[in-house]
């Protein structure tokens, strides 16, 4: 039981990163964008959200700029896709190894002589239900868990689905022409869906460096962002089944790090255990993308005419 | 009176706009970068000086400057095949370590076997194993249409961990400790082909790679299906093009090359299989065959001027002390700010009262 609820805690944990970045790509694929600027963007935002919390003594101020940065790398794949329309795929990864080139040329910069790994302080978890069962345990999380999961989900829902501005976003992903002629700019809307797309991306760049680790190290997003596309298909577009998927790949990598903490004496490696989460994810995404319902406008650019 | 910009399509591409159009990326692309030279606490006319020129004044820095361009040239070209057929293979990067592993593994059995022949193993091992490890996102991809954008990296970091496995497991070096394979035999490392200097046989079947790259696409009933299909898949299916298999082979051949890419860095370089064997090589290989315009002979360039980018950031970091990630974000800059300029070639920018 016990192993149960501590495994169940890891899970929230971990999966909070990737969530982030998956709500964030499935505004932005709404939309009618596949984003694989996404690994770039969350690289990107773990550095800044570093670099800055380290400069300003201010976890918050370290957030905030990393999600700054993350809507400037949107505004720059906004630039690309929406209004000269280039390939999306190409210029997506573009962006990513523009922005992961340019967090290691930073961070060279910034800490390349230092013999130790620099360090910060992390965002401290927080503890509601003290020592009450099951509940004690699983709610000692951090604040940025409790908001991505009560607040950005939700509310990722509700703007998509129940208001003006989602019924907008996913217009535009299926039929931009209609909406066009129905007089909604298509260039602005898709621009929105991206600017918010790249915050979140970054926050969860900067939730692995602020949160769960407390540094930046080059590992440190090692194809999470990758997994987070993986989990939109997955999830067939909806917020909800997105936050499922994450909910698999977040339990098999806390299954992993669990083994690994018990120390067990096992025939095989223990880099099976760390790839296991990936190929979950491959099998997830076979066992769901095939009946996929993608986004009838995803990769096509919009050119009025 | 207001002014307003204007984007018109172009009928066809002047001849003066294709000669601006590699000018305006190169310039664009240097002063967009001089600023992080800057604030490298550099000199940027001195930094590209370094990064450009020098690696092309004395010889032995030129053959540095291929030994850079072999493996962009082979990811190029495994790319190019992929891109071309209409499969989105962004699993370069695995598949050139899949090749690394096989030549890695078979160096330490073929000691026996005269040079050419061990070396020969050695290739084909390289491609079996990245044309293997391409197989199963190719196969979900025609069997059940699962996309292969996301399966292919996802594979990448799978293969990452794979070769950790390797290297802290069963080929921890005996003697050193370190993590990295034991030696390959004499017999399997690639001739020099200028004493003293790291060029390699390498490089000669970078350019055999090229060349086939360039008969197949443009001189085969096989290369001609690729791009039909890659131009457009109903219209190629409604063509009577075999679109799935020709999509598949497209698939297998890149991971094949890319696979050849991995043989080279370890029988022509390292001798060993490490960790950092590439360094992001299947990714740049995307950025290269996209420069290319997916033609042979613009791969081959595109690879040649990235070498020369990649040995001058090793300059320039050495000189100057800015950071080596200059080369990557450069490289970057250059495809996204050609992206941007190549729509010149379509449509033309007016300014107009109204």
């Amino acid at each position: 039981m016990n192993f149960i609820v501590s495994l169940l805690t890891a899970t929230l944990r971990v999966a909070t990163s990737i969530l982030l970045a998956a709500i964030g790509e499935t505004y932005a694929e709404r939309a009618g964008v596949l984003n694989l600027g996404i690994e770039g963007t969350m690289f990107f935002g773990a550095f800044v959200g570093f670099y800055v919390a380290d400069l300003t003594g201010s976890l918050w101020t370290g957030l905030a700029a990393a999600i700054l940065s993350g809507i400037l790398a949107g505004l720059v794949m906004a630039l690309f896709s929406v209004s000269l329309g280039v390939n999306q795929h190409v210029s997506g990864l573009g962006l990513t190894l523009l922005l992961s080139g340019l967090a290691l040329f930073a961070f060279r910069l910034k800490y390349g002589g230092r013999s130790t790994p620099p360090s910060i302080e992390p965002f401290p978890l927080l503890d509601p239900f003290g020592d009450m069962p099951i509940l004690g345990t699983l709610g000692e999380q951090y604040l940025l868990t409790y908001l991505t999961f009560l607040v950005i989900v939700p509310l990722a829902w509700w703007l998509l689905y129940h208001t003006d501005f989602g019924l907008k976003i996913r217009a535009v992903g299926e039929n931009p022409e209609a909406v066009d002629a129905a007089g909604v700019n298509v260039y602005r809307v898709r621009y929105a869906a991206l600017i918010i797309a790249g915050g979140l991306m970054a926050a969860g760049g900067a939730f692995l460096s602020l949160a769960q680790l407390g540094a930046f190290t080059h590992g440190i997003v090692s194809g999470r962002g990758w997994v987070a596309i993986a989990l939109v298909i997955f999830g067939n577009w909806d917020p909800f089944k997105v936050t499922l998927g994450s909910l698999i790949f977040g339990g098999t990598f806390a299954l992993q790090l669990r083994l690994q903490a018990m120390g067990l004496q096992l025939p095989i490696p223990y880099e099976t255990f760390l790839a296991l989460p990936y190929l979950v994810t491959i099998v997830a995404l076979v066992l769901a993308g095939r009946n996929a319902a993608y986004p009838a406008a995803l990769l096509k650019p919009y050119r009025r005419e | 009176m207001k002014l307003r910009i204007v984007v018109e399509q172009r009928e066809a591409p002047s001849l003066r706009i294709r000669l601006l159009i590699p000018l305006l990326a190169l310039g664009g692309t240097f002063l967009l970068t001089s600023g992080l030279i800057l604030w490298g606490h550099a000199n940027p006319l001195r930094a590209y000086y370094y990064f450009l020129i020098a690696p092309l004044s004395s010889r032995f820095s030129l053959f540095e400057v291929l030994v850079s361009a072999t493996p962009l040239i082979l990811t190029g070209v495994a790319v190019t095949f992929a891109f071309s057929g209409g499969y989105y293979n962004i699993g370069a990067e695995g598949q050139l370590y899949a090749g690394a592993i096989a030549a890695a593994g078979l160096g330490l059995i073929v000691g026996g076997l005269p040079a050419p022949l061990a070396i020969f193993v050695l290739l084909v091992g390289g491609f079996v194993a990245g044309m293997a490890w391409a197989w199963l996102p190719a196969w979900l991809k025609v069997r059940w249409a699962v996309d292969e954008v996301v399966t292919t990296l996802l594979l990448n970091s799978v293969m990452a961990y794979l070769v950790s496995a390797l290297l802290n497991g069963p080929w921890r070096d005996p003697e050193s400790g370190w993590p990295q394979s034991p030696e390959i035999a004499a017999s399997a490392h690639f001739p020099k082909l200028v004493a003293r200097s790291r060029l390699n046989l390498g490089f000669i079947i970078a350019v055999l790679a090229l060349i086939a790259l360039w008969y197949v696409l443009n001189h085969t009933a096989f290369g001609l299906k690729m791009r039909a299909v890659g131009l457009g898949k109903s219209a190629a299916r409604f063509a009577g093009i075999p679109v799935e298999r020709t999509m598949f082979a497209a698939a297998l051949i890149s991971g094949g090359i890319a696979g050849i890419a991995g043989v080279c860095e370890v029988a022509g370089i390292q001798y060993h299989l490490i960790d950092a064997l590439s360094a992001g090589y299947g990714y740049t290989g995307i950025i290269i065959a996209t420069l290319g315009g997916l033609n042979a002979w613009g791969v081959g360039a595109a690879a040649l001027f990235f070498g020369l980018i990649d040995t001058g950031a090793q300059t320039v970091s050495r000189v100057l002390g800015v950071p080596v990630y200059l080369g990557e974000v450069t490289q970057a800059t250059m495809l996204l700010v050609t992206l941007a300029v190549l729509l010149l070639q379509h449509y033309r920018i007016r300014i107009r009262r109204g």
